[in-house]
């Protein structure tokens, strides 16, 4: 069933202090089947850094996007964000805590990935609302098993409850969904397999889990790459040939 | 009842023994279907090698997505960190054994 396809991990969040930790990580990641990660850099962060993990990844035998989680207190200062870094990384994605910026969000083509807080239920606002506008705006929704295996109880039934929710608002108006670790350690992380029977808790068929592991993340990867290449100039047209002086002709 | 069997290896702090790796999922999938859903699953721990971390666990088959899914979800036993994966799943003890060793 998995054999063919290529899974990528887009949220790997570990300690940027500890080089080794982050080489375990990785090299984790890439035993377990994927063959893409994703992983999180703050916004300031030395292209030197970005670098190095480019690096592990090589060794690990895996693809890397560097990606970075924006948390903005209002749309002004999404859009602020938005001005000074999309350039800078493969993947932005959104954690939206306030109704505004949710709503910026969903509409802004910059953004790549909406995420909501798994602790909080009344601050998800993934409707019906803020997903037709992701619709027009290609973002996607992110779901991150991390916080399904570290909260426990009534925490994690309302965490569910959400999900299975929003998933399903997310078909509704064909709102690409990926499926996440999330992970800052080693023992969150899991295999494509597991991702998929975990998408079950929230309704998704295997069919589903397993696009939203491999086709949704591969697919917004391969396009934001197009986008920040040089030759890129608008959806559909790029530079084929470039000549010294086109005047001179 | 039709039954699936499923191979899983075990990565954890320490060693951890059968007793606790039954214990252990009969935990998650108690947590997370209850105990009428733990009661339809038909779960046995058929073998468990401590120096490998690999293993066996029987279930019934229409309990297989609670199972895999109850399976996944186990980040901790007794105190101690531990993951499951489930490498693949049978009909037959002896296709798993032929497939995963």
């Amino acid at each position: 069933m998995t054999a063919t396809k290529s899974f990528a991990d887009l949220h790997l969040r570990p300690p940027l202090r500890d080089l080794e930790q982050v080489k375990r990580m990785i090299a984790k990641s890439a035993e377990l089947g994927f063959q893409l990660v994703g992983v999180t850099f703050p916004c300031n962060v030395s292209v030197e850094v970005i670098e190095k993990v480019r690096k592990i990844c090589r060794e690990a035998g895996a693809d890397f996007a560097s990606r970075v989680d924006l948390t903005p207190k209002t749309s002004h200062e999404l859009l602020d964000n938005l001005r000074r870094f999309r350039r800078e990384f493969e993947l932005v994605s959104v954690s939206c805590t306030s109704k505004p910026v949710a709503r910026q969000a969903a509409k802004d083509r910059r953004v790549d990935l909406l995420s909501f807080q798994a602790s909080e239920p009344r601050r998800r606002f993934f409707d019906h609302a803020e997903a037709e506008l992701a619709s027009k705006a290609l973002a996607s929704f992110e779901v991150d098993v991390a916080p399904l295996l570290l909260l426990e109880g009534y925490q994690r039934i309302r965490l569910l409850s959400c999900l299975r929710r929003e998933v399903t608002v997310a078909r509704k108006f064909k709102v690409p969904v990926i499926i996440s670790s999330g992970a800052a350690t080693e023992h969150l992380l899991r295999n494509p397999n597991d991702f998929v029977a975990l998408a079950t808790l929230f309704d998704m068929t295997s069919e589903r889990a397993l696009e939203s592991l491999s086709d949704v993340p591969l697919a917004i990867v391969r396009r934001n790459r197009e986008k920040l290449s040089p030759d890129y100039v608008a959806p559909g047209v790029r530079v084929v040939r470039r000549r010294d002086c086109c005047l001179c002709e | 009842m039709r039954r699936r069997y499923l191979a899983i290896r075990v990565e954890s702090e320490g060693s951890v023994d059968k007793g606790e790796l039954t214990d252990a999922v009969w935990k998650a999938i108690t947590q997370l279907f209850g105990e009428y859903g733990a009661s339809q699953a038909g779960l046995v721990v058929i073998a468990y090698d401590e120096q490998t971390g690999r293993g066996v666990v029987r279930c019934s088959h229409k309990a297989l997505p609670m199972v895999k899914a109850s399976i996944a979800a186990i980040t901790k036993t007794n105190g101690r960190l531990i993951l499951i994966h489930v490498l693949g799943v049978s009909g037959t003890l002896k296709a798993l054994r032929k497939r995963y060793g």
